[in-house]
């Protein structure tokens, strides 16, 4: 057995958590300056010069990204061998998330869901655990905004809908999700499972969580089909029209029932975060 | 502070002062860039259940700023401030621009009514960049807290903003940068 301690555990989340939120990532500056070059919308383009400045901006004074540094999404993937040792797993990922709040100076954004009353430190993270072989821990930690999780749909569509149904349910909410969510927008889809599974594999798909699925050569065809059905829609950055409303689909598939096939998009702004640390 | 009024700058993008001119109101359309200059109130949700109920502030002529910042760090005058979803706010706006307001700066779309009040009270939606707060901390030159403290980050706070970039969102005329 590896023994982690949840010091440590608190310490990754902490850093990681920061960091993700001040830091853009190689892959998504990639995705930006491929746009830029193909924009053909001038008020677009100054957008997006406007984002590339922004993230550099960001890096160099160490401020967030955005003021939305999110609702704490923590994906833990946790080898068989390992003992967490001193404390208790969710509560070392809270108070991780929690010293980051306040060190890095990121905003509290999380309330109570009825009283609407502010936990003050961003706690608690959305965490989800999977236990898989191996003798490591992996964390992805994710500051999720609101402005695009609030663009999130699932539907039940019926067997016979096939990836015709899924292309249409997923254009549908991006044309009513419009300049709401920050484009160029990211966006995950899950299908199958149940309607829970589908919402999960639609985050999973969205942050590149766990292992790609059998369908391969499926997945790939309906990712480029549902990108190309979403760019024309010619939402473009910030709303304004252009070639660019999104700039990634990935979709993750699970298998369901006879009776079913559940879909779930979620959407992500263009200031994609996320952040993996391996223990 | 420096009076600018209606001015080109070099890129030829107009720089206009608030609390908005008259003046100034008439010439904006929709779709054009603009730098703004001069005092806005921060509102978001929380702060526009209470506002509607009990003004803390004259907001007549006024301009309000969608957004929810992040701290500010120690030496700095505030954290990264960019506009949060304005759609949200849609039917506090419309009350707002009834009582006087005369800007709103924020992202996204609005709904058909609130547009057509634009028109109807001769105000404007500017739009500020979505997910740039770092960048546009950088255009506030203070900030003080005006009302509801106990909110925290969505209390109204009253910034000075300096060259703060935007796009004309919905005119006076109605007319609106959305398809």
């Amino acid at each position: 057995m590896k023994k982690i301690p949840v010091k440590v555990i608190t310490d990754k989340i902490k850093s990681a958590y920061i960091t993700s939120c001040m830091i853009a990532d190689k892959e998504l500056m990639t995705l930006l300056n491929k746009a830029i070059k193909t924009e053909t919308n001038k008020r677009a383009r100054n957008v997006l010069k406007l984002i590339l400045e922004n993230c550099r901006i960001a890096g160099i004074k160490k401020r967030p990204i955005c003021q939305d540094t999110g609702m704490a999404v923590v994906f833990a993937e946790i080898g068989q061998q390992v003992a967490i040792a001193g404390g208790d797993l969710e509560d070392a990922i809270n108070k991780g998330i929690g010293l980051a709040c306040r060190e890095g100076y990121l905003r509290a954004s999380i309330v109570e869901p009825l009283s609407r009353k502010n936990t003050k430190n961003n706690i608690p993270a959305v965490i989800y655990t999977k236990i898989v072989p191996g003798n490591t821990l992996k964390l992805t930690v994710i500051p999720k905004g609101f402005g695009s999780e609030n663009m999130g749909q699932v539907k039940m569509l019926r067997p016979g809908a096939g990836t015709e149904g899924i292309i249409e349910f997923v254009t549908e909410a991006v044309k009513n999700a419009g300049a709401n969510p920050c484009p160029p927008m990211i966006i995950g889809v899950g299908i199958g499972g149940t309607l829970d599974k589908a919402a999960l594999l639609a985050k999973e798909a969205l942050f590149g969580i766990g292992k790609s699925s059998k369908d391969g050569k499926l997945i790939r065809n309906l990712e480029q089909g549902l990108l190309r059905a979403v760019n024309k829609l010619n939402i473009g950055p910030a709303g304004l029209g252009g070639k660019n409303t999104a700039l990634k689909v990935t979709a993750k598939v699970y298998p369901t029932h006879i009776a079913g096939l559940p879909v779930a998009v979620n959407i992500g702004c263009w200031c994609h975060r996320a952040k993996t640390v391996i223990i | 502070m420096k009076k600018i009024s209606v001015q080109r700058s070099e890129k030829n993008i107009v720089k206009i002062t608030l609390p908005l001119k008259r003046s100034d109101l008439c010439k904006l359309k929709a779709g054009e860039e603009v730098l703004l200059t001069g005092i806005v109130y921060t509102a978001r949700d929380a702060a526009h259940q209470r506002m509607i109920k009990k003004l803390p502030l004259n907001i007549k002529g006024q301009a309000l700023y969608h957004t929810g910042p992040a701290p500010a760090k120690p030496g700095e005058v505030i954290g990264s401030c960019g506009p949060t979803t304005s759609t949200r706010m849609d039917q506090y706006t419309l009350g707002l621009l009834k009582k006087g307001l005369k800007a709103v700066i924020g992202k996204g779309k609005l709904g058909d009514q609130t547009r057509e009040a634009f028109k109807k009270y001769q105000a404007v939606y500017f739009l500020a960049p979505g997910g740039c707060g770092a960048l546009l901390a950088d255009k506030v030159k203070s900030m003080v807290l005006v009302a509801y403290k106990d909110l925290g980050c969505e209390a109204i706070y009253k910034l000075e903003i300096e060259d703060f970039p935007v796009i004309v969102g919905i005119d006076p005329k109605g007319r609106s940068v959305y398809r």
